[in-house]
């Protein structure tokens, strides 16, 4: 029994048999003429008898497009080779690195479509067999029969097994067929909703239960039936229709790939928020403490890498002093590394260590370091390039002085920029100032030109380190972590504690005038001139000038902000969040 | 004193002077601490120090004498530039409006190009004038830095070199930066120059007032590299200076990377037609590289070796990254360093008499490593047994040995590097250079395996056997050349026959000429062809024609050819070895490959993706092990994390990613507790910020405004 159906999804090719009787009319998607005509190649089966039968060799055929792809791959890894080999290194010496297995064009490949929940399969995977492997990429194209039902059952209590049955019976087809038939099978889960990034569709599901209970009920296979065919899931079609044709032929070019990629600016993804989460966000103190409390796996591993690292400290002084610098890089942080490689054998010597993450460093911190307490020097320079002809200058005059730059991360967000790096650059070229740097970002090497390469005369070390960053993203904002604000506040109360009564009161009014205003989405800020009017009615001020001068002491101290409007009017707000506010004008009351 | 502070980020560390080390001894004992083989590594530091020194030194000869050519040129330019100036007829009254300016095309390997201009301006000083300054664009943001930059150089140069109260005034000249001006500077020379002719009197009075000016020495100005200059200042400042050129005879001088066009591109017509441009070509990079090989590496000199694979690697990275012969010498110290880091055995690795020296005074650890070694063993196993077993216990027996076979091996190298050459040119001119252009190609080739034995010396040899007289003639006499400054007594042999087959081919030469070929005449009644014949019958008649002539005999002048094609073959035979045949060759040759390309052409990037994608290649730990290279659930959570947010797209979900990720964690417990299976808890929700974070440290994904709690990721390899 066949439900008639439009696929807007496929370029269809049409068997239409007029007539009432079940087996008449059937759209077929591409692929499924492609089985049909790789079948009778192959001899194995004279035509459609069975739809049981076409279903079942559908998954060797999607294994015979992935072998192909996987042949295109190889092709690609070959030209690879090409390159590799003409650098003078073959297999046997990549082997000898230690990074086979990793050819630059699985790295460096294009953006490529990925299938949403993929992420929670691949969990799945991963998840069935603890401490044992899961080949994830194999996963794509055979699916074991039995679901990892305990794994989706415990993580989507709600779900029937209806749901863990429709995995079983999708896994068997290829995967732009699954998709299609998980992507809005999911939707129907109330759990999560896929939407698009760019707009917030809404969408409609009440047909996929009904779909799945059919489809169960026929044991059909191909025709999934979504009665409408706009539906939002659909929505990336048009993209697709070329996909389609291509893999009908056996394997989609990488021009193809690339564009069904960009072609839609559409990401789908679930709604889900960590609102969902008992606790949405950890503070800082909470994480530390957290993660303090359990004990690192592996770190009789890890303590075993770093000892290996140990050893090269000696070679490392030695390339130091002979005019090379040390750059460190690897997974892991490398800070406790240097930091053992200073007390060992930087001791004895004048060295200065630079926290490149850290999230205010400055070229000028470091230069002045260098010329007011190594050089002891207590002119000022009018600027950086001076500074730095003066240290090499000093430097050149005395050549028995050795100076030892320690950079982790000088790769950081602060010391990225190109001025930054060519000056360093032009220190590390100086004879008896030698460098030790760190580096994390996967791009950082792109920081530097081949004049600065040269300049630095790296020698690059290897130090996988698997150590945890703690200290690298201590200072980062990130998404998950909740701000307490502590600092603004206390930042807030030392700056107002130092200012006049009346300026107190300037500041308290503004911040009043805020929270009122908190709820109001439209809100830019306190216009100037409402605000003079306010800060007269209260005796603050008395004139237009007076008022200026304490707005300018408040943003230099980076207490507020100010913006023009459309109008050309000032609009003034404070850039403090605002239950940082509330607590700030609590203390004030209770003082 | 701790480093990690939230307050600040640069912390300095003095400690008391008493305390530090002396440099030079702590060098060699850092050397000497861990290398392979401590006994001998102090002498084995002091040879990796004077190779060095021996390169580093002969490096600057030979750059100095590689842009002699080109500064000369040069020097001559800004000389008749200068002198231009004071002639009165009209032309050069035009031109004398112009500022003369030298283009100078150097190439694109910019980390050479400082070298360049050091020795440029050492020279101009030297010869031209005094008054020299560089200028880097990095330094000249803007019209008034470059100013100053000017006028520092300049006048600081020259103070420098003068007294002490005048260094002071000119301090304050700068200083003043609002009198920082071209007129500043003109003032300046004028007394400069004034005073200078007055300092020397007794030298050459201006006797005519004609030769005065001709002596006024130019005001040079380089600008490094052009192309990084901000095209608006430079306009200005070319503006500015075409108004003082008639007081202050001012010269340019242009380094320029690209193309000569690059002038063009940033200057307009207005500007540039007040310069009056010559162009200079330097040498190009390749050729540059080619000396150096020539020098360090063709050489028996030179007793430090690569073996083909590092040389190749090396040579790839000048061609494939860089073009810069600077970092190729660094390649080449890296690999001296390391050899002799890690070889105790490098101690023979120097001079003959030193390294025989040496030999007499190994002890019986290096012995021992020395019948360890691969070349020695398979030595062993040619010798008789009785020899054999005198070889690996007596150590005295094994001491003369080993001076014997470093003398084969310096004989080795001495006529290996001449045979070489001569081969190279006899074939670099034959068509399609089959064995290479360069003699680098030809010399990789024969490292890799028997020359003989490749496909292409024995197409090469073919050519060779067709060749004509005088081409043959003239490649044998530049054979010829190359043997006769050699010592050695092979090569010495060599030479004379191949004097001798040169004699006997101007012989031939005069016999030619006395008998106009014989055969010939025999030749030119040929059988004669039936008039009409078919294409069948022709071909059949050409066929035996063919046959017959080839069953003739060789005319003198193809035996001779012959013969001296199958000097050279025997020549090359005996002579081009690959060095693995022979003995204690590892002594001299340096094979580590990877060590070279990881510490010089290192990806960063890959090793941080293995280390995500495969933790089992970096933590040695059987939970980690999977037979299929996939991850397993117990891996560090960076890498889980890695491995799902592969699964995604553009964006991903933070609380979908928490779920997966809590999924496969709980999973990797030993007893999975089956409530809380799959269950997001505190410890899991910090490890996965912690995990997250990170990855965003290394820029995998970063957030993203775009929808709530979700990230964006950054790169699409490793899936």
């Amino acid at each position: 029994m066949y439900r008639s159906s439009r696929r807007p999804t496929t370029q269809c090719v049409v068997f239409a048999i007029r007539g009432p009787s079940a087996m008449e009319v059937k759209f077929v998607g591409d692929e499924d003429v492609l089985e049909h005509i790789v079948e009778k190649h192959d001899g194995v089966l004279g035509g459609g008898k069975s739809v049981q039968r076409m279903v079942t060799f559908k998954s060797p055929a999607g294994r015979r497009g992935c072998l192909e792809e996987e042949e295109q791959e190889e092709d690609e890894v070959f030209d690879e080779q090409n390159y590799i080999q003409a650098l003078g290194a073959d297999n046997a010496t990549a082997d000898e690195d230690g990074l086979s297995g990793v050819a630059g064009s699985s790295i460096f490949t294009f953006q490529k479509i990925k299938r949403s929940h993929r992420m929670a399969q691949t969990a799945n995977e991963l998840a069935r067999t603890p401490g044992k492997s899961a080949n994830v990429s194999t996963t794509s194209s055979t699916e074991p029969q039995t679901p990892t039902r305990t794994g989706r059952d415990h993580r989507a209590g709600n779900r029937t097994p209806h749901r863990s049955k429709k995995v079983q019976f999708v896994s068997t087809t290829p995967h732009r067929l699954r998709k299609r038939l998980t992507a809005p099978g999911l939707r129907s889960d109330s759990d999560s909703e896929l939407s698009p990034s760019d707009s917030s569709e809404e969408e409609e599901d009440e047909e996929g239960p009904n779909g799945f209970k059919e489809e169960q009920k026929e044991n059909t296979k191909t025709q999934r039936t979504p009665n409408k065919g706009s539906s939002s899931a659909l929505s990336k079609t048009p993209a697709k229709k070329s996909k389609n044709s291509a893999e009908a032929f056996g394997k989609p070019t990488m021009t193809e790939e690339y564009f069904e990629a960009h072609g839609s600016s559409k990401v789908l993804t679930s709604d889900r928020t960590l609102e969902r989460l008992q606790t949405p966000k950890l503070d800082r103190e909470t994480l530390v403490h957290l993660l303090e409390g359990k004990p690192s796996c592996y770190s009789k591993e890890i303590q075993q890498l770093h000892n290996k690292n140990k050893k090269h400290f000696h070679k490392w002084m030695l390339q130091l002093q002979l005019g090379f610098s040390v750059l460190v890089y690897g997974l892991g942080s490398k800070k406790a590394l240097l930091e053992d490689f200073r007390t060992s054998h930087l001791a004895h010597e004048i060295h200065l260590v630079v926290n490149g993450f850290f999230p205010s460093i400055t070229l000028k911190t470091i230069l002045n370091a260098i010329t007011s307490e190594v050089l002891e020097d207590q002119g000022s320079f009018r600027t950086p390039s001076d500074q730095i002809q003066f240290i090499s200058q000093t430097l050149k005059e005395r050549p028995d002085l050795h100076l030892y730059l320690l950079i982790h991360n000088i790769d950081g967000p602060m010391l990225r920029g190109e001025k930054t790096q060519s000056a360093l650059g032009q220190l590390a070229s100086l004879s008896n100032l030698h460098l030790v740097a760190s580096l994390d970002h996967i791009n950082a090497p792109l920081v530097w030109d081949q004049f600065k390469v040269s300049q630095f005369n790296w020698l690059w070390w290897e130090c996988v380190t698997f150590q945890p960053y703690a200290e690298e993203t201590s200072y980062e904002n990130s998404l998950l972590v909740q701000q307490t604000g502590a600092l603004a506040l206390s930042s807030l109360t030392h700056v107002l504690r130092s200012l006049t009564p009346n300026a107190r009161g300037i500041f308290r009014l503004l911040v009043k005038f805020q929270l009122e205003n908190k709820d109001n989405p439209l809100y830019t800020g306190f216009s100037f001139q409402d605000f003079y009017q306010r800060c007269r009615e209260a005796f603050l001020v008395n004139s237009d000038l007076t008022l200026r001068t304490q707005l300018t002491e408040f943003r230099d101290h980076k207490l507020i902000r100010t913006r023009k409007g459309a109008d050309g009017v000032e609009y003034l707000t404070v850039a403090v969040d605002a239950s940082t506010l509330m607590d700030f004008l609590e203390n004030e009351e209770g003082d | 004193m701790s480093t990690s502070s939230v307050s600040k980020g640069c912390f300095v560390f003095k400690p008391s002077p008493k305390k530090r080390k002396k440099q030079d001894v702590s060098q060699e004992s850092y050397f000497i601490h861990d290398c392979a083989g401590p006994e001998s590594g102090q002498r084995r530091f002091k040879l990796c120090q004077d190779l060095w020194k021996q390169i580093e030194t002969e490096t600057e000869v030979l750059q100095d004498e590689l842009h002699r050519k080109i500064l000369d040129s040069l020097l001559e330019f800004s000389r008749k530039c200068s002198s231009a100036r004071c002639h009165g007829d009209w032309a050069s009254q035009m031109r004398a409006s112009e500022i003369p300016t030298a283009a100078l095309m150097l190439g694109v390997n910019v980390p050479d190009h400082d070298l360049t201009f050091s020795s440029l301006s050492d020279l101009l000083r030297q010869s031209v004038t005094p008054y020299v300054v560089s200028l880097q664009a990095k330094e000249c943001g803007a019209l008034k830095h470059l100013l100053k930059r000017v006028l520092e150089g300049l006048m600081e140069t020259v103070v420098a070199v003068d007294d002490e109260d005048e260094a002071d005034q000119a301090a304050c000249h700068v200083q003043k930066s609002v009198h920082c001006s071209l007129t500043t500077l003109c003032d300046w020379y004028i007394i400069k120059t004034k005073k200078s002719s007055n300092d020397t009197p007794g030298k050459k009075r201006p006797s005519t007032v004609t030769d005065e000016p001709e002596q006024l020495p130019p005001v040079v100005v380089v600008f490094k590299d052009l192309e990084a200059f901000n095209p608006k200042v430079l306009q200005d400042f070319i503006l500015i200076c075409s108004r003082y050129v008639h007081r202050l005879p001012l010269m340019f001088i242009f380094g320029i990377a690209t193309s000569p066009s690059t002038i063009q591109h940033m200057l307009p017509h207005s500007v540039s037609s007040l310069l009056c441009i010559q162009l200079f070509q330097s040498l190009s990079c390749t050729e540059h590289l080619a000396t150096v090989i020539d020098k360090f590496i063709l050489t028996h000199q030179f007793p430090f070796k690569l073996t083909e694979k590092v040389l190749s690697v090396l040579v790839s990275i000048f061609f494939f990254h860089d073009f810069s012969v600077r970092n190729f010498m660094k390649g080449l110290q890296l690999a001296l360093l390391e050899h002799f880091y890690t070889q105790p055995l490098s101690v023979l690795c120097c001079r003959k008499k030193a390294a025989l020296h040496h030999a007499t005074q190994l002890d019986h650890g290096d012995l021992e490593r020395i019948r360890l070694l691969p070349s020695f063993k398979r030595y062993v196993e040619g010798q008789e047994a009785e020899e054999q077993v005198n070889l690996m216990t007596d150590d005295s027996h094994l001491k003369e040995v080993c001076q014997k076979l470093i003398k084969t091996l310096h004989k080795y190298h001495k006529n290996y590097y001449p045979t070489l050459r001569c081969l190279h040119a006899l074939t670099s001119t034959l068509p399609r250079h089959l064995l290479g252009k360069q003699i680098r190609e030809l010399h990789e080739a024969c490292l890799r395996k028997n020359v003989w034995e490749q496909e292409n010396y024995q197409s090469a040899m073919k050519l060779l056997k067709m060749q004509a007289k005088d081409e043959l003639v003239v490649s044998l006499r530049r054979c010829a050349e190359i043997l006769r400054s050699v010592k050695s007594k092979t090569m010495k042999n060599a030479c004379e026959q191949l004097e001798e087959l040169l004699c006997r081919f101007q012989q031939l030469d005069a016999a030619v000429d006395v008998a106009p070929s014989e055969d010939e005449c025999v030749l030119s009644p040929p059988k004669n062809l039936p008039k009409k014949t078919d294409l069948f019958q022709l071909q059949k008649t050409l066929l035996e024609m063919n046959e017959s002539r080839r069953s003739k005999k060789l005319s003198p002048f193809e035996i001779l050819r012959n013969e001296t094609v199958e000097f050279v073959d025997g020549l090359v035979r005996s002579h081009l070895w690959p060095p693995e045949s022979q003995p204690l060759h590892e002594v001299c040759y340096y094979s580590s490959v990877a060590t070279v390309k990881h510490h010089l052409n290192a990806s960063p990037r890959t090793s941080i993706q293995v280390a995500l994608s495969n933790p089992d290649h970096y933590l040695e730990n059987d939970s980690l092990k999977t037979e299929d290279g996939s991850l397993s659930s117990a891996a560090p959570d960076i890498c889980i994390a890695y491995k799902l947010h592969l699964e995604c797209g553009r964006l991903i979900n933070l609380y979908d990613w928490l779920e997966a990720y809590a999924t496969v964690v709980s999973a990797a417990k030993v007893d999975p507790d089956q409530d809380a299976f799959g269950k997001v808890d505190e410890v899991k929700h910090a490890r996965f910020i912690r995990a997250v974070s990170e990855l965003e440290f290394l820029g995998f994904v970063k957030s993203t405004k775009q929808k709530t709690d979700h990230v964006a990721r950054l790169t699409w390899g490793g899936c």
